[in-house]
């Protein structure tokens, strides 16, 4: 996930305070940041705000950027902050921290027990699947969200992610497995009745 | 899923992501292969959960950033004068 090498963006150019550099930066990072930020808020001026927010903190900070992490999980971390903060504003009563406590002991245990996994691709990845899914991600509490986007979704590595929200890797392997669960489970819960109308109909 | 499962089922579905994604010791993935052959349930629990990260990670064409959401940004970082300098 080094993208900084695929980039090539010279850090000695960015603290130095070049311009030109910042700008490429800007476009190496901004696809992804704004990805990421849509899938988090779910629309297109709140994931704009993300974006902007983070990269202005990132050059207010650049001064602050050690290179212990790599360029692209240091933005991913002022996005994902600034993705947090927004939702808190906007749901004041979601709980970030104790979604997981909350949930503990329900969301691990699969109620769908349907193999929908040899489904044809063209099935699966039509119009109507894509939606599904993306449906099912936009339902994750956000505190799995945001873990499950930034591994699953990013290929950030779990150390990554866990550098990225400030978690413990242990704590992202807990909601990255309970993320991935409740996506089975919702898309088990259509593929199956699915299924079972059409069996029904033929 | 109580009346379905036994403890090694619960025990699998802990260690499932990690299995899934190949982290996990060569000793609890032939404990967890062999439960697998003897529980449909799980295997299909499996199957399916392999299949949704698939799903997940199946590169959609990414558009670029919308160009007009691009012009803001560059604008909003005062980097004006390099909004056409996009290399890529």
């Amino acid at each position: 996930m080094d993208k900084a090498k695929e980039t090539n963006i010279s850090l000695e150019a960015l603290l130095a305070g070049d311009r030109a550099e910042f700008a490429r930066m800007v476009d190496a990072y901004s696809g992804q940041i704004y990805r990421l930020g849509l899938r988090m808020l779910g629309n297109a001026q709140d994931a704009e705000d993300v974006l902007q927010n983070t990269f202005l903190n990132a050059l207010v900070h650049l001064s602050e950027f050690e290179g212990r992490s790599s360029l692209s999980t240091w933005l991913y971390r002022i996005a994902a902050n600034e993705a947090l903060m927004l939702l808190r504003k906007r749901k004041p009563e979601v709980d970030l921290e104790d979604a997981e406590e909350k949930h503990e002991g329900e969301d691990l245990k699969p109620s769908h027990f349907v193999d929908w996994s040899t489904l044809p691709e063209e099935k699966l990845l039509s119009e109507e699947g894509r939606m599904i899914l993306d449906q099912a991600i936009q339902s994750l509490p956000e505190s799995l969200r945001i873990v499950f986007l930034l591994r699953d979704v990013e290929g950030l590595s779990i150390k990554e992610t866990a550098e990225a929200l400030g978690l413990t890797e242990s704590n992202v392997k807990t909601r990255l497995l309970r993320a991935r669960l409740f996506l089975r489970e919702q898309l088990s819960a259509y593929y199956g009745e699915r299924e079972i109308h059409e069996e029904r109909n033929e | 899923m109580s009346e379905h499962l036994h403890m090694n089922c619960e025990q699998l579905l802990g260690s499932l992501s990690e299995y899934v994604d190949g982290e996990l010791d060569p000793q609890l993935c032939r404990e967890i292969e062999k439960h697998l052959a003897e529980c449909d349930n799980c295997r299909i629990v499996l199957n399916t959960i392999k299949r949704t990260i698939d799903l997940v990670q199946t590169p959609l064409e990414k558009p670029d950033l919308p160009a007009d959401v691009r012009e803001r940004l560059f604008k909003r970082l005062n980097l004006d004068d390099y909004l056409n300098s996009k290399s890529q």
